[in-house]
Order: structure tokens, then C-alpha cells, then sequence
């Protein structure tokens, strides 16, 4: 909503406050105004100027040379390039010395040997938005009204001496969208008295009957609860006044006829759209409001063929739609330069109702932004008469005696109780009974006072956003001013803070990915279906889990939400690679969204995972070292590490497995130990070839797992185990055995067969070569035995020693190596 | 005998004052000293002395001995010194070289920011709560006094999954959550951090994907000047104790009264600059009063109990923290932007 400051000056006096502090004042309470903009531009010394004549420029076809009387006493010569210049038009005229917007200032000076002393303007050489104007007065010079007094000042003319105050309005405050609803909210912010106008005042009423001429009728109730309207006989349609125009300009909209520049002016000023119709295209003299009907159509002002559906709430004479009811009349009955009889309507709509229509339709319009928000009741009958009596002022025309009305204007105003204690309770002030009173007065809300400090307050019908006690206290607090209240520490109990398990862990899996020297990365949750179907086992592909489809995506890119962590990884990879960052180490911890249904039904199941890539050098070449890339132990340590944080290290498992995308002799699946199960928790690996062929990034070591059986297992507890008293005996123990054993089965084998003395096995070194074999590999094995209340002897150490490497011989065929 | 010994320790000490290297010097002391060396040789000769010469001659071989023992070790300490100099000189390095880090990651920007506020009202004795992306639009909207036709979901286009449900456009329906969680329980303090949607175009300021923070305090008796309270100790923390705030009148559907709130611009100290587009204030929260209805909503009574709440948008305060151009380096993932944020 813009607000010219000059207009709103007619309901309040405004002396003394500036159109910027009044917008301080405004901003403060509760009504943003993002900028003041001066109507002005910078228009000065250019006043009203009479052509007298007009004659060819001698050298120039498309220049004329005019002798204007600017009320200087002497006839000025001026050369313009308009075309539409004409002898005996009232025009602009920048006098030498004038100064337009844009830093132009007018010298006298020779065009094509003519001497010229001025210039006359266009609306856009005075900084007026020309897209306002009428069309032909976009063209050429801006052709003024005849009855001007030569020589006065264009600015006091076109009203640019004033302001306009840009309203950004919450959803809350559409009384706001009316010239007297902020004249109400300027009046409370400064206590200044209203001057309301009388609606009535310019009426002129004939002796004849309305209902002689309109009758209406509402089928639709719901959707419209109350319609009126009047009939206006004998108007004469022509241009408003220059007062009026300025002021819908000024507001942003532009003047068309006095007719509808009446009913657009009532608008602003009431907050009720109105809407005339030529009274010789309403068929049979009959209003009917009601539901469209399935297939019927109608071409609505601005041209369109429109298909309406029974949801859309029509104003229909005996036969047809004349007009969508709120959001834009019908071509047919639009008032012309040839109307002579109007209806002028003036309704209530139902907000949804409108809405659902103008969104259907994609038309917006003044009217509509109205509409949607509900208008207020009471005012149906006041704009009403208002513009009639303007028409009537303006137009001419005599408006037949009574209104032709369907519906209630009744509405029941919010009576809301309210007390000072709770008022204060609820802010934390101690305001006064008398300064609670005169807030309620400066509202003009009326309140009784029921009890000493205890009110019922009457909430006006122009006020629908204020239905409870705490919209009553969110007034007290705005006028009262948001930095009058005093900042408190709560009262009460104290309460603990803190993180939950999960929250916990997730920090600590960040704390130790970065210094495994990762990134953290977040990415979009939205994919795109390809996209999603990568690593099926990890998606859940094969489980029947489904990519959850958008209704309505902004692009087919990000229309999924994804399943699995590691695509968008790759997409990161992919990212850097081409920014020349080839060593990429980052990680993440989101969500991924799993569900069987085709159709959601309920919420899907929204899965916690970490997932991290490594691809290209864990250290670079160096002058002391080679570079060295990273390989699948970088990303199986890195998970190690996790789990060690977590005390997990004795839970996990990782057995070589061959999930899709991923390489199939390098891919581990990690599971974890609990309750007697073992849970997949996912995978670490290397991508596969092809898919790093895909991507063309380099070997990429990745791995992705399931957090939430992690967050319930991590024991955070610490454990002390007391230190050992009696020395350890190692040994060490080297076999040759096939290629295709495993570490990890020689280590569970001989920690099974070494017995309780064993207290820790582990892999020192892995050895192949032509020495032993070409299907062959020596792996060596560092044992350590202890016992916890003795030292042990060197016969007991050698029978456990034995025994494990026995163990190996009959279990993989190992040899112990010399 | 006597002369012997002066002249064998005038021309020891004459050769010894020579020596160069360590080597020699052993040659000398074998020479001089030596089981077979002269000083031995000349006290041979000891046996052909008198009784009386005997102590005396003795006691001059004595410091004859004691004289060249003193200058070889003296010798020797310079050679040994000179030598471990020598080595040390070898072994020098350029300290100048770079040294072996181990590789320093980097936590994400937002997730410092989160944690940074997080960690502040834990202080504050909150707890922090979560809540599912893939929302109901009850949870999302109705309970949060949005009905289906309400004018104000104008303000935030979703991601619809089915009519039912879609991803959340705020963490608001966290609060929901956690109140009916707390089944009426007082007082409540939580906040709630998380990933949010909503239908925008992508630009330098606007995400379809985002994160707030959003805070809500529930209890018997939670007055609008207690949320200034609160959110002024906020800010000070985060921001330092000279930084202040104020708060503007606005409207959000699930609070009453509203309020946007600006603090000092961290920029410029409040006294305008670009940044805070010359008013001072940079614009960082919404707040309010919680409605009535959201109490209702969460298994409250509103004539018991009343509560604030207030919600932050993560990446507009680490736009504004490490003056970041463009709110999109936040999702690329590109590790020249990520690793810069690898400090405490």
C-alpha cells in the first residue's frame, strides 16, 4: 500500500511530523515503511504554460516552433519535438533556469538556428511514472486541463510536493490497506484526532426508485454474505479532475475515468473494492450472486477468454457472468465513454473465495488483495455511498433513491475481557490503569470498564485481526512502545541443559573426522532421480525403498529426496576436481529418507548416516617424501578411529563383500555386534572403476554408514582395567597360507585355539613373493600371553603357542615359516 | 736424575703444546707415559739413587707425571669438544622447511554457528530438541494457528510431498513435538536446531534448503519482557557485551504479540555503515509471545501456563559472522571455502 502523505493529511492533522518521522513512528508500530520516496524528483521553475501558436520550424520537419504565454507578461518562443503539440493546449513549461529530475536544467538556446527560451515536458521528463498515465499521454508532451491558471507552479499542479509512504503490511494488519485505516493507526500512534469524512455528503438522490431499475439476489451465502448496490442515472463519463488522478498516481494506479478512477479512489480510501457496471449491459435488471457453473466462460476486462469452475463465485445478470466476483469485471458491462446508467456494487466476498479464484486464474488485483483478506463489514454501505455521491459530484448523474441489497452488513464486533494484571503478567510492565485507558482510546477501541481494572473491550469490525486477549495486549504493547519494556530473567526453577546421546555422538564423529584431516560437508537433500538410484544397497533399492518424488519440483535436478549420502559426495568431488582441487577428503552427517509406499501415507523413515569420501593424496609430495595417495586402510582406519571414540572398536566386523558401485575385491561390509546380532551398518570401499569412469574422478575410498543402531550401542562409559602386575611373554608366529585367507580369520583362529593366556593378537607383517610361492603370502602375527596373578612359564606360553599355530595348520594349511 | 726429568718435561710439554689432533696426541701420551714411555725409562734409573735423593727425585717424576697427564687432558677435552662441534655442524637442518602436520580438517560453517549458539543456551539451561524433515502439515502448519486457507501461508511456499505432508518450512513443528512430548510438564526449554525447505529461487541470499534455530520457553508464569531478557543475554554472548538490541512490532501466526528483532551491527558499532545499510541495526530474529492456540496445540493451558518462542536463520547469521557474499559457497562443498573454517 502507498500512502501519499498530503492525502492522509486530510484525516489527521499532520503539522510538525515530517513524512520520515512519521514512518519511524509507524515502523515502530508495528506497520513497516521500507522507504519515504519525495513525489518530487527535482521539478523546479516549470509551470503551466498556454500555446498560443504553432508553426513549422523552418529548417527542422519534425521540430515546431510555439509562442507560449507562461504568465511571464511576455510571450516566450519555445521549439519542441513533440508531435502531439497543438495551439491552444495547456502545457508544462520549464522556464530557463528550470531544473528537472535527473540534474537537467534548461539555457536558453538555438535549435537548428531557432532560438527556443524553455522547454515544454513530458509526464517522464517531470519524473512522473508514465506507465500511469493514460496512453496518449505517454506519447509526446503532457497535455494539461484546460481551466489551469497559466503560470502556476506544475508542482502544486500534479500534487509532487508530497510523499509517499511505502506500507510493507504483515498478514495481520489489511486495515492498513485503506487511507482511513492507517489515518486510525497514525491517529493511535500520536493521539491526534481523526476527521473522518461524511459518506453521504455528496450524495444527490432522485425521486425515483432503485428498485425500479436493479433488483439483487445472493444464492451463494456463504461466499457472499452481504451485496449492495445503487443506480446512478445520467453521468457523463470523461477524465477526473487532476487532484484525483494525482492521488491514485500516487498511490501507483492509474486514472482511466472519472467512473472507475471514483470507484479505485474509494477503494484506497474505505479499503472496499467497488465495481461499476453500464447499467444498459446488466440483462433483465437483475444481480445474481452465485457459484459459476461447470463449462460456463466469460471474458473478463483485460481481454481474456476465461473457463470458470463451480468454486468460483460469480456476479451474473438474468443470463450470464458479468463479473468474477472480486477479482475483475466482464468485458460486456464495462462502463465506457458511451455509459450514460450505472450499478455501482459494493460487496462482501469471501476471502477464500476470491483467493482460490485469483490463484486459479493467476489474476491479482487491487480488488482481490483486498478481498482475500476480508473486508470490513461495516464499510460496505459507507463506500458505497461515497463513491456515488463523488459520481454524482463529478460525473454528474442523480442517484435513485434507496440501495438495491441482498445479505447482512451485520457482523458481531469481538468482545474480548481483559484485565491490567494480566496485561502486565503477560509483559512484564507496570502500566497503569490510566494508561491502559488511554491506549483503548487512542485505538478508538470502546471499552467498559466491569470492574476496577477489568474491561470489556469492543474490537471495530475494521480491526478483524484482534479476536483474543493476547491480540488486545499485543496493542498495549505496540503503543506502549516494544523499547518500554524492561528485559528480565525468567522466573522460577532452574533447569539443566544439555545435549542428548545423539547430539553428543555427532559432535564427537565431526571432532574426529576433522582431525583425520576431513571436511565437513552439507549438501542438498534433494536429488534427482538418477542420481538416487546409485548404490542400491545402501538406498535400499532392493528392500522395495523408494526415492520420495516432490509434488511440484523447481527443476527435474532436485525433485527426489535422496536415499543415500554418497552421490552428492561424488557430486562434491566431481565440484573441486574441477577447481583444480584434486586431493578431496570430506565428510558428512545428514539424513536420508526411506519408504516403501508409492504414496506417502505416513512419514518416512528419516535415517541419521555418516558418509565420507577420500580420493587423490593424503599427503602431497613433499621435499622429504613422496606424495601418498590414500588407499582403502585410510578410509577403513578412519572408521576404526570412529568406533574407537565410541567404544565400539570390539563390536565391529568387516567382512569383504561385493555391493553394487563399489569395487568388488576392495569393499568391506562393517557390521556391528549387538544383542546377539549382527547389523549392517554399511559399507567402506572403493568405488568401482566404471562409476569413477562416470564421474572421471580418480580411485575414491568411500564408505557410508547407519548412525542410529550406533548411537544406541556407543558406550561412553569408561571402563578401567587396573595395570598388569606380572610381565608379558611375546611370540611371534609366521605361516605361509593360500592368498585367499583372510587376516582377520587367521586372527579370530588363533585367538580362539591361544586360549584365556592370549591377551592380544596382531599383524605385523604381510609378506608375498617369489620366495614362497606365487598362490602363497606369509603373514606374521605378534603374540602377546599374560597372566593377571602370575608370571608365566615358558612351557605354558610354548603349549598356547602351539596350539594356535596347530590350529592354523588344520584349518587353512598353514606352514610356519623358517 | 733431576735434570733428566725437567728436560723430559720441557720437551713434552713442547710437543705436546703442537698436537693437532687427537691421534697424535695419543702417540705422545704412549710416548711420554706409556708402560714403555720415557718418563718410565728415566725412573728406571730410581734404583741407582741414594735414600735420601730418593723421595725427592720422586716427588718431581710425581709432577712431571702430573704436569703432561694435565696438559693431555685438557687436550683431549678441546679435541672432543672440537669433534662434537664438527658432528653438530654436520647435522644441521633447515629449520626453515616445512614440517609434517597431520592434516587439519574443518567443521562446516553452519554446523560452527549452530554449535556456538547451541552451546550458549545449553548455558542457559535449554535442552535441544529435533524433529522430523518429512513433515505432517498439521505439525507444520495447522498447529502452528496456519489452517489451510490462511492468508499468511502466502508467505512460504512448499515443497508438498502428498496434501498431507511435505518438508518442513521451519523447525516450528519441533516445538509441537516437544511440547506434546513434555505432556504439560513446566518449565519447558528447548531449542531446535535443523535443515528447513522452502520454494525459493536460488540467489545469493536465498536457498531452498536452509537452517534455523529456533528456542521456545514454556512455564507458569513467562512474561514478553522475559524474551528480551533472554535474547538480549543471547546476543551478548554471541556477539559481545557492548551489543544491544530492539525490537520491532511484526507478525508471525504462531505468536502474539510478534516482534523482529535487530542488533547493534556487529560492522560498525551502530553508528551505520554498509552492512547495516546506515541505520545500525542488523536484522537477525523473529520472536513473540507463543499464541494460544499453539499452546492449546502442544497440550497446554493458556490460562496456566504462557511461553515465548524466537527462531534464527543459521545461515544468515554466518553470512553476516564471516561476511560471506553468497549464502550458495555453503552447499558446494568446494574445500577452498570449507577448510577455511578450521579453526576454534
Amino acid at each position: 500500500m502507498n500512502v501519499s502523505y498530503n492525502w492522509l493529511n486530510e484525516y489527521i492533522d499532520l503539522e510538525g511530523i515530517e513524512p520520515a518521522r512519521l514512518a519511524e513512528l509507524m515502523t515502530s508500530g508495528g506497520i513497516e515503511i521500507d522507504s519515504v520516496p519525495a513525489r518530487n524528483q527535482g521539478v523546479s521553475k516549470v509551470v503551466v504554460g498556454y500555446v498560443k501558436a504553432r508553426e513549422k520550424h523552418p529548417d527542422a520537419d519534425k521540430l515546431s516552433v510555439c509562442t507560449v504565454d507562461a504568465g511571464l507578461g511576455e510571450d516566450l518562443q519555445i521549439v519542441c519535438g513533440a508531435a502531439n503539440v497543438a495551439a491552444g493546449q495547456k502545457v508544462p513549461v520549464a522556464l530557463v533556469g528550470a531544473k528537472l529530475p535527473g540534474g537537467v536544467q534548461i539555457k536558453r538556446a538555438k535549435l537548428r538556428g531557432v532560438e527556443s527560451q524553455g522547454m515544454i515536458c513530458s509526464a517522464r521528463e517531470l519524473g512522473i511514472n508514465d506507465k500511469l498515465l493514460p496512453k496518449e499521454q505517454q506519447e509526446g508532451i503532457l497535455v494539461l486541463p484546460d481551466d489551469l491558471e497559466i503560470g502556476r507552479d506544475i508542482v502544486n499542479v500534479l500534487g509532487l510536493d508530497d510523499h509517499v509512504l511505502e506500507l510493507d503490511l504483515t498478514p495481520n494488519r489489511s486495515d492498513c490497506l485503506s487511507m482511513l485505516g492507517v489515518a486510525y493507526e497514525a491517529s493511535a500512534l500520536t493521539g491526534r484526532p481523526l476527521r473522518l469524512p461524511d459518506p453521504a455528503a455528496d450524495l444527490i438522490v432522485s425521486a425515483e426508485k432503485t428498485s425500479d431499475y436493479v433488483k439483487v439476489g445472493i444464492t451463494a451465502k456463504e461466499q457472499c454474505p452481504h451485496y449492495a448496490a445503487r443506480y446512478i442515472k445520467g453521468v457523463k463519463i470523461g477524465p477526473s479532475p487532476l487532484w484525483l488522478q494525482n492521488r491514485l498516481i500516487a498511490a501507483g494506479i492509474r486514472p482511466i475515468s472519472n467512473v472507475v478512477d471514483i470507484t479505485n479512489y474509494v477503494m484506497l480510501e474505505y479499503g472496499q473494492p467497488l465495481h461499476a457496471f453500464d447499467a444498459s449491459k446488466v440483462a433483465g435488471g437483475r444481480i445474481e450472486v452465485r457459484l459459476a457453473k461447470e463449462g460456463e466462460t466469460m471474458v473478463t476486462l483485460d481481454g481474456q477468454q476465461r473457463k470458470l469452475e463451480p468454486h468460483m463465485l460469480v456476479v451474473a445478470d438474468a443470463e450470464k457472468p458479468i463479473a468474477l466476483a472480486g477479482v475483475m469485471g466482464g468485458l460486456d458491462s464495462e462502463v465506457t465513454g458511451d455509459t450514460v446508467d450505472i450499478i455501482l456494487e459494493s460487496a462482501r466476498f469471501a476471502g477464500a473465495t476470491v483467493r482460490a479464484a485469483s490463484r486459479q486464474l493467476g489474476l491479482r488485483s487491487e480488488a482481490s488483495a483486498r478481498f482475500e483478506k476480508e473486508v470490513d463489514p461495516a464499510r460496505v454501505i459507507p463506500a458505497l455511498d461515497r463513491a456515488a455521491g463523488l459520481i454524482c459530484r463529478i460525473a454528474g448523474g442523480l442517484v435513485t433513491e434507496g440501495i438495491a441489497e441482498a445479505g447482512s452488513a451485520e457482523a458481531e464486533p469481538a468482545r474480548i475481557a481483559i484485565s491490567l494484571d494480566r496485561i502486565n503478567r503477560y509483559l512484564g510492565t507496570s502500566l497503569s490503569s490510566l494508561e491502559i485507558k488511554t491506549i483503548w482510546s487512542r485505538l478508538a477501541f470502546e471499552a467498559s470498564e466491569t470492574e476496577p481494572d477489568s474491561w470489556i473491550v469492543t474490537v471495530p469490525t475494521r480491526r478483524p485481526g484482534v479476536t483474543r486477549d493476547v491480540d488486545l495486549i499485543e496493542e498495549v504493547a505496540r503503543l506502549h512502545g516494544y523499547d518500554n519494556i524492561l528485559a528480565t530473567p525468567i522466573e522460577g526453577p532452574t533447569t539443566t541443559g544439555g545435549l542428548t546421546k545423539p547430539q553428543a555422538i555427532r559432535r564427537e564423529l565431526r571432532a574426529t573426522l576433522t582431525r583425520a584431516g576431513l571436511h565437513e560437508a552439507i549438501s542438498y537433500s534433494i536429488t534427482f532421480p538418477q542420481r538416487a538410484a546409485l548404490f542400491p544397497q545402501l538406498s535400499g533399492a532392493g528392500e522395495g525403498i523408494r526415492p520420495i518424488p516432490l509434488l511440484m519440483p523447481m527443476s527435474e535436478d532436485r525433485s527426489v529426496l535422496r536415499t543415500t549420502l554418497l552421490p552428492s559426495l561424488l557430486e562434491a568431488v566431481v565440484y573441486n576436481k574441477a577447481r583444480k582441487t584434486h586431493d578431496v577428503g570430506l565428510f558428512e552427517i545428514a539424513n536420508v529418507y526411506h519408504t516403501a509406499e508409492e504414496v506417502l501415507t505416513k512419514l518416512p523413515g528419516e535415517k541419521p548416516r555418516l558418509a565420507f569420501v577420500l580420493t587423490g593424496n593424503r599427503r602431497k609430495a613433499s621435499w622429504n617424501g613422496e606424495a601418498e595417495p590414500y588407499d582403502f586402510y585410510d578410509a577403513k582406519g578412519i572408521l576404526e578411529a570412529v568406533f574407537e571414540r565410541l567404544g565400539l572398536t570390539d563390536a565391529i566386523a568387516y567382512e569383504a563383500a561385493q555391493p553394487e558401485h563399489f569395487h568388488p575385491g576392495r569393499t568391506a561390509a562393517v557390521r556391528l555386534a549387538a544383542g546377539g546380532e549382527s547389523l549392517l551398518l554399511g559399507y567402506v570401499g572403493q568405488l568401482h572403476p566404471d562409476l569413477q569412469r562416470e564421474f572421471e574422478i580418480g580411485d575414491a575410498f568411500v564408505a557410508e554408514i547407519e548412525l542410529a543402531p550406533v548411537y544406541e550401542h556407543a558406550a561412553s562409559r569408561i571402563e578401567y582395567r587396573a595395570l598388569p602386575r606380572f610381565p608379558a611373554v611375546e611370540r611371534d608366529l609366521a605361516v605361509v597360507v593360500g592368498r585367499s585367507v583372510t587376516a582377520g580369520e587367521l586372527v579370530s583362529a588363533v585367538r580362539e585355539a591361544a586360549g584365556e593366556l592370549l591377551e592380544s593378537v596382531r599383524v605385523f607383517d604381510v609378506y608375498t613373493g617369489e620366495r614362497i610361492g606365487p598362490d602363497k603370502k606369509s603373514v606374521a602375527l605378534a603374540l602377546v600371553y599374560r597372566h593377571a596373578d602370575r608370571t608365566l612359564t615358558d612351557e605354558e606360553v610354548t603349549a598356547a603357542n602351539d596350539r594356535a599355530l596347530a590350529k592354523l595348520e588344520q584349518s587353512f594349511g598353514a606352514e610356519l615359516r623358517k | 736424575m733431576k735434570e733428566r726429568l725437567e728436560a723430559l718435561r720441557q720437551e713434552a710439554l713442547e710437543q705436546l703444546s703442537q698436537v693437532a689432533d687427537a691421534g697424535r696426541l695419543n702417540e705422545l701420551r704412549i710416548q711420554y707415559l706409556g708402560k714403555k714411555g720415557q718418563l718410565t725409562e728415566v725412573l728406571r734409573g730410581m734404583g741407582a739413587l741414594s735414600a735420601e735423593e730418593r723421595p725427592v727425585i720422586g716427588q718431581v717424576a710425581n709432577e712431571v707425571r702430573a704436569a703432561i697427564e694435565a696438559v693431555i687432558a685438557q687436550k683431549q677435552e678441546a679435541f672432543e669438544r672440537e669433534e662434537t662441534a664438527r658432528r653438530l655442524q654436520a647435522e644441521t637442518i633447515d629449520v626453515t622447511l616445512p614440517g609434517k602436520a597431520p592434516s587439519v580438517g574443518s567443521i562446516h560453517p553452519l554446523t560452527k554457528v549452530t554449535q556456538e549458539i547451541e552451546d550458549i543456551f545449553i548455558g542457559m539451561g535449554y535442552q535441544i530438541a529435533e524433529g522430523p524433515e518429512v513433515e505432517t502439515d498439521f505439525f507444520n502448519f495447522e498447529a502452528l494457528n496456519l489452517p489451510k486457507d490462511h492468508p499468511a501461508r502466502d508467505m512460504q511456499d512448499s515443497f508438498y510431498i502428498t496434501d498431507e505432508i511435505l518438508l518442513r518450512t521451519q523447525t516450528s513443528p519441533i516445538q509441537i513435538r516437544a511440547m506434546q512430548q513434555a505432556g504439560g510438564k513446566t518449565p519447558l526449554k528447548i531449542i531446535c536446531p535443523g535443515k528447513v525447505y522452502r520454494r525459493d529461487d536460488d540467489d545469493a541470499t536465498h536457498s531452498f534448503m536452509f537452517h534455523q534455530i529456533e528456542g521456545l520457553v514454556v512455564g507458569p508464569n513467562i512474561r514478553m519482557s522475559d524474551l528480551k531478557g533472554t535474547l538480549l543475554q543471547f546476543v551478548q554472548k554471541m556477539y559481545g557485551p557492548q551489543v544491544q538490541i530492539r525490537l520491532r512490532p511484526s507478525f508471525f501466526p504462531f505468536t502474539e504479540p510478534s516482534a523482529e528483532v535487530d542488533v547493534t551491527c556487529a560492522q560498525c558499532g551502530g553508528h551505520g555503515c554498509r552492512m547495516c545499510k546506515q541505520t545500525g541495526w542488523v536484522e537477525i530474529l523473529g520472536c513473540g509471545m507463543v499464541h494460544p492456540k499453539v499452546l492449546e496445540y502442544g497440550g497446554y493451558d493458556p490460562k496456566e501456563v504462557s511461553g515465548f518462542a524466537f527462531g534464527m536463520g543459521v545461515e544468515r547469521i554466518a553470512l553476516l559472522k564471516y561476511e560471506i557474499d553468497d549464502i550458495r559457497h555453503f552447499y558446494y562443498s568446494d574445500q577452498r571455502f570449507l577448510s577455511q573454517f578450521n579453526r576454534m
